[in-house]
């Protein structure tokens, strides 16, 4: 019997099996953000314990409210400063460096097939997108991974979600996971891996493939995963170009970690795309689902851009492209925050921030803020956002306010209209 | 060790989630005590009241399916730990929450959705209690002057989490 890419990252990583059933695993990378990780160090640091197991192999950036807001967020932003300064952190990412996490790491190579990777944020089973097992953890097991580099995990089972067809012109990864949401439910792969197959995938960029695996864990799931192929190598390559004599030798090294073809899976759906139209929520759990048409006509207060969803270079080429020459609705806020400096800069020098600003957006600069309701695009009660980002909670973008979730290009149609607005017609 | 059980908090629905259980925008306190105050505050059930008597009396909280869902946040389980809520008993846990508790050498017990609905029939009991022998993996439910007691699984590495206070002794002891 073959194994899965969750199967081959656990077996190679296994440290202890204290019990049948629990597997703590060694681990490659450790990441930490300005949320979850003082109160981490606050802890070791009252246990005399203020170490870190390697520090080459953490990672730390301040993300979710930065350039900081207030007295609070700027206290925690530099507890993570200095504790990072204090143990000679080589990657940390402070105000003019810093991005949305899941769209800074991978840009910087971080993340590598195989590799096993936590971080005290759920979206971390993004970076399942390079063939890794990455899991969101809370503030006890990254206090634990920093001080010993391990974490205890269930064996998770794999879900085979096989994506047949050709993308429909208008309809793209964000409408993609929606749907898989929509036919999972919100638990339907709770302890398991969700692995990404067939050619829709394949033919994805790694921004699509990141924003598939990125909301895996709205329907539950432990980690996303896709398969390591010549895609990924190409991502990579100026990462590890000094690590293989060829891009062939790297791919022949990560082919290692995909799936065995006869490797059991706990669940397979099969998923033709090529009738998918463009999806929205409608409600406040992301698998209640609709199709653009029947949602289309609902008005909005604000449309929001960005997020380790949808905030990378693509998404925002995609949008551009559809609010070129156009203004947005007068009723509308648009507000476009690029995930990290690099896609912001290459944002800027592609032409498409002015595509944006004189269309009448804001453009922030790269944080999580809005995402979450913490800053940079809080909702007033009673107001309603369509938002490229990954959660519809009630309240979430801020108390009393609804979310719609929906792809960039949605979006984008969304804020030319001030209600929810079909994509395909402006492409 | 945590002392679980006592008076019972039911919050009747389905997917309840982190930011439900403690906003985002109180995630900028850096002490687990200053977030007591904002217990479930935007928890929206009939007949609730996260300011109520019942709310701030409760030891133990009983819910549906995929309590915890979302965020990773462990100040779900903190604002619980620091409002004296030690256990959480539900149909089904998200998989960071219900690690979080154990992590935190609290408990989360998962119960078939059969036990579930017993557990609710003592809702409307103004007395309603929750005993947990975590030992002995034995609930125990009264209210209303009815008593009835079951048993319940854990996982072993679970169990030892809690008896050791969480993950960090665990892992410290032996990592």
């Amino acid at each position: 019997m073959g194994k899965t890419t969750a199967e081959k990252i656990f077996a190679s990583h296994l440290v202890d099996e204290p019990f049948p059933g629990t597997r703590v695993l060694r681990l490659d990378v450790v990441m930490c953000h300005e949320i979850t990780t003082p109160i981490a160090i606050a802890d070791l640091m009252a246990r005399g314990k203020d170490r870190v197991f390697d520090p080459a192999r953490i990672k730390a950036v301040i993300d979710h409210v930065t350039p900081s807001k207030d007295s609070k967020t700027a206290t925690q932003a530099k507890i993570l400063r200095d504790w990072a300064r204090r143990h000679d952190l080589k990657d940390f990412f402070d105000v003019g460096f810093n991005g949305v996490c899941h769209a800074l790491f991978p840009e910087k190579g971080f993340i590598r097939p195989g590799y096993t990777v936590i971080m005290g944020d759920s979206h971390t089973c993004t970076h399942g997108a390079f063939g890794a097992f990455a899991a969101g953890v809370g503030t006890t097991d990254l206090e634990v991974g920093i001080l010993k580099g391990v974490c205890a995990f269930r064996e998770p089972r794999t879900i085979r979600v096989n994506l047949t067809g050709a993308l429909p012109a208008g309809v793209y990864a964000k409408d993609v996971i929606l749907y898989v949401i929509g036919q999972l439910g919100v638990n339907g792969a709770t302890d398991r891996v969700i692995e990404f197959r067939g050619p829709v995938v394949d033919a994805m960029t790694m921004e699509s493939r990141m924003t598939l695996c990125n909301m895996a864990i709205e329907a539950g799931g432990t980690s996303g995963i896709c398969m390591p192929d010549g895609v990924t190598v190409d991502y990579l390559w100026p990462f590890i170009q000094d690590d293989y004599p060829s891009q062939e030798a790297a791919l022949a090294e990560y082919s290692q970690w995909r799936s065995d073809d006869d490797a059991a899976y706990d669940r397979v759906v099969d998923i033709d795309v090529s009738g998918l139209e463009p999806i929205v929520t409608y409600g406040y759990k992301p698998d209640l689902v609709k199709p653009i048409s029947e949602m289309a006509g609902t008005p909005v207060d604000q449309v929001y851009l960005g997020s380790c969803t949808n905030g990378r270079l693509e998404d925002l080429r995609v949008a551009a492209q559809i609010l070129k020459g156009k203004k947005i609705a007068p009723t509308v806020r648009g507000i476009l925050s690029p995930a990290t400096p690099q896609i912001y800069r290459d944002a800027m020098q592609e032409g498409l921030l002015d595509i944006f600003m004189e269309a009448g957006f804001c453009v922030t600069n790269p944080t999580c803020g809005a995402c979450l309701g913490m800053s940079n695009g809080v909702l007033a009660e009673g107001e309603v956002c369509a938002s490229t980002t990954n959660r519809n909670f009630m309240g979430r973008m801020g108390k009393g306010g609804m979310v719609h979730l929906m792809s960039p290009a949605t979006s984008a149609a969304t804020a030319i209209e001030g209600v929810m607005a079909d994509p395909r017609k402006y492409l | 060790m945590k002392t679980f059980g006592g008076p019972a908090l039911f919050l009747d629905r389905a997917d309840i989630n982190t930011d439900e259980i403690i906003p985002a925008k109180y995630l900028t306190e850096i002490t687990k005590e200053d977030l007591k105050p904002y217990l479930l505050e935007d928890l929206k059930l009939p007949g609730f009241d996260p300011k109520g008597d019942k709310t701030r009396a409760a030891r133990v909280i009983v819910s549906r399916a995929n309590f915890g869902c979302g965020s990773s946040r462990e100040h779900a389980p903190w604002v619980f730990e620091v409002n004296d809520i030690t256990t959480v008993i539900a149909e089904s846990f998200a998989r960071i929450f219900r690690q979080n508790m154990f992590n935190c050498g609290m408990a989360a017990v998962e119960l078939p959705r059969e036990r579930i609905d017993t557990l609710f029939r003592y809702a409307e009991c103004p007395d309603a209690s929750i005993g947990v022998d975590l030992e002995k993996q034995t609930i125990t439910v009264q209210g209303g002057g009815e008593v009835e007691s079951f048993a319940f699984d854990i996982s072993p590495f679970d169990k030892a989490l809690v008896l050791a206070g969480g993950w960090v002794d665990y892992a410290d002891q032996r990592y």
